[in-house]
């Protein structure tokens, strides 16, 4: 039987898994959605995982993504990673000279920038999520079309439309006025991905040295407008890896195939079948009232998290 | 008469001996919690910066313990800390919240500006006052001496927390302190306890310099614990800013032998001159830090604070000149800490990587 490194990304729109033998050669990939709920998006993108190649034997599990905290006592993970490590190694993985990751997800986006493979610096969006996932979501379905449509339609343009980019309640009601004057959709679309660029390049970017190559990922990189607009405004052509949607879920593989374990600590697959619940409470104990969440199995208390001082977080082992 | 004053991180120990020692009757405010923030941003202007929201929920949760006059600090430079006093005390005065406050800044025009101020607050003759003003001194070194211990040994033990319980035991033991003798005890006795807790590491994984506005950087509830999330990841947290140096740099002009900033020294030629608040300092640290081998620094700022956005805007150049990372974070009323963590853990994953790339 095969050996197989796990790598679970829970973000906060997506939750997606990958499975692999050797690096080379991804044996599965499963890209979910959240719905705000990991605890069941890790269980059915486990389950996944199992339909796709039976029960294989595990030798190490990394996780990464916002939810990493509580995919790792879930999972009994062996590595856990911020996003930005695990975006940074899986794009150098694909492309060993990359320059430049740009990132867009459903809630946020990164830059990093590499020198001779190592990461010399980096920025999220820290105040603004209009080139996100989410907010092309929502004017996807404002307007009717699917996301799917979204990136061949902006290509069609001939003229796209300039739209405020600084901020998406205004680029809304920038894209509302345009179409009533009666542009057309496709010029709008494409307008709107140019918006977003200008402002992830200035929110985001802002003055960081953006060199060739550039590896473009995250689930924004499905939309060839954003590709367009982004070749367009940094004159690079951007690099679209093949798993861009799941290279958070990669990148968390490899760090844990590079930790060189003797025995991965991952809790079996049987857990997609167990029970686990999570509930949060406030704390009375000051007047900081954190709000401390608790993580069951069962009845039994996995770990909890969310307390300043310690008293909840250290009263569990983990 | 029974007065209080804001928080920022330990200061109260020390503002609370050296009031005392006036013959004063002082309320010190709960600490600062979730709560003084939220009910300090409900009454404080959108715009403002962080320092003048926690302040203002300060002076009203002091207000419910019965303190009726503030002592704030003032400025004269072109940070906005200049106009806090006066706006809080505005605000104040519009919610009916009845206090009285008097701000102590350097002079404008004159030294009388302060003399006065002190000459109506005193309750006791200026021997005592002294007596009492030296007791707060050395309480301010007693307490900036154990942090300095704390931010060393933080990366070092081998369960996270531990050196912490011991450093809030010994605030409480300096408060009540009441001589330098005590004081030399307390900080003897809690060291030699803190160097003698289980270690996971004889050395730090790596080295840190924290710069930036004062407030943001000594308050740890509005910098969501920084220190110790950095300490936890085996990070050895150094700094420059510590209060007994700054009372020495701005009370005493640097005439004790204590370390200081030496921003006109070192800032040049990124940045030449003073911008308010501590602005040239960060440059300056920033320089010092890159010659003590640091591996990075973490720049730290209320949104929209001036000095530091001038500062913030030369460091690319610093960055590049002395080849040491350093990251900007701004801090607002958000709690969500899992933002700062994420970028807190990918700065220290940066720096390593570098180090090992450097090394091996």
């Amino acid at each position: 039987m095969k050996k197989i490194y796990l790598g679970i990304d829970v973000g906060s729109v997506s939750t997606n898994l990958i499975a692999f033998a050797s690096p080379e050669e991804m044996l599965a990939s499963v890209y979910l959605r959240t719905y705000g709920q990991p605890i069941q998006a890790i269980q059915e993108g486990l389950k996944q995982i199992v339909t796709l190649l039976g029960k294989a034997e595990v030798a190490g599990v990394g996780v990464t993504g916002s939810g990493r905290a509580l995919a790792a006592v879930m999972t009994g993970a062996d590595v856990v990673k911020n996003e930005i490590t695990a975006h940074a190694v899986a794009a150098s993985f694909v492309v060993p000279d990359v320059q430049t990751v740009v990132e867009i997800g459903g809630q946020d986006s990164k830059l990093i920038i590499l020198r001779q493979g190592v990461v010399t610096d980096f920025a999220m969006n820290t105040v603004c999520a209009a080139g996100t996932g989410s907010f092309l979501d929502q004017q996807a379905a404002r307007i009717g079309i699917s996301i799917e449509e979204f990136g061949p339609q902006a290509l069609k343009a001939k003229n796209p439309v300039r739209i405020a980019g600084r901020c998406a309640v205004f680029a809304e009601s920038d894209m509302i006025h345009k179409q009533q004057q009666g542009h057309s959709l496709e010029d709008i679309l494409a307008g709107l991905c140019e918006a977003l660029v200008r402002n992830y390049l200035n929110n985001v970017g802002k003055g960081k040295e953006i060199l060739a190559p550039v590896v473009f990922q995250g689930g924004v990189a499905a939309n060839a407008g954003m590709c367009q607009a982004f070749n367009r405004a940094l004159n690079i052509e951007v690099i679209v890896p093949k798993q861009y949607n799941v290279m958070g879920a990669f990148g968390a593989a490899l760090l844990a195939r590079e930790a060189k374990l003797e025995s991965s600590s991952f809790r079996g697959f049987e857990l997609i079948d167990r029970h686990f619940s999570s509930n949060g409470f406030d704390c009375q104990g000051c007047a900081n009232r954190c709000e401390v969440v608790e993580f069951r199995e069962g009845e039994r208390v996995l770990a909890r998290w969310g307390d300043r001082c310690g008293k909840w977080s250290n009263a569990v082992a983990v | 008469m029974k007065v209080t004053f804001p928080h920022m991180g330990n200061v109260w120990v020390i503002l609370k001996t050296f009031l005392a020692g006036m013959g004063l009757e002082v309320i010190v405010p709960p600490p600062c919690t979730r709560r003084t923030l939220e009910i300090g941003v409900r009454q404080a202007p959108e715009s403002a910066c962080l320092p003048l929201k926690v302040n203002l929920g300060n002076f009203l949760e002091a207000k419910s313990l019965g303190a009726d006059t503030i002592v704030m600090a003032g400025g004269v430079g072109p940070c906005r800390i200049g106009y806090y006093a006066q706006i809080q005390r505005e605000i104040l005065q519009d919610m009916g919240c009845d206090y009285e406050m008097i701000v102590l800044e350097p002079p404008d025009v004159h030294l009388s500006e302060v003399w006065d101020k002190l000459k109506y607050l005193k309750r006791r003759p200026w021997r005592k006052v002294l007596q009492g003003f030296i007791l707060a001194w050395y309480k301010a070194c007693a307490v900036d001496a154990l942090e300095q211990e704390v931010m060393a040994l933080r990366p070092l033990e081998a369960k996270p927390g531990l050196v912490d319980a011991l450093y809030r035991k010994a605030i409480l033991q300096i408060d009540a302190a009441g001589s330098k003798r005590q004081l030399r005890k307390i900080v003897r006795e809690t060291v030699a306890e803190m160097v003698a807790l289980p270690r996971q590491r004889e050395y730090p994984i790596l080295r840190i310099g924290v710069v930036g506005e004062i407030y943001t950087v000594l308050e740890p509830m509005v910098n969501l614990n920084l220190e110790k999330r950095l300490g936890a990841m085996g990070v050895e947290v150094v700094r420059k800013l510590f209060i007994s140096r700054w009372i020495n740099d701005n009370l005493f002009k640097g005439i004790l032998p204590l370390p200081s900033h030496h921003a006109e020294k070192l800032a040049p030629p990124f940045l030449n001159h003073f911008v308010g608040g501590h602005g040239w300092e960060s440059v300056g640290d920033t320089v010092a830090f890159a010659r003590q081998g640091l591996d990075g620094v973490i720049q730290l700022a209320p949104l929209t604070c001036m000095p530091e956005i001038v500062a913030h805007s030369v460091m690319p150049a610093v960055q590049q000149a002395t080849g040491l990372p350093v990251m900007t974070i701004y801090l607002d009323e958000q709690t969500g800490e899992a933002g700062l963590q994420t970028r807190l853990e990918a700065f220290f994953d940066m720096l390593q990587w570098q180090k090992g790339k450097r090394t091996g």
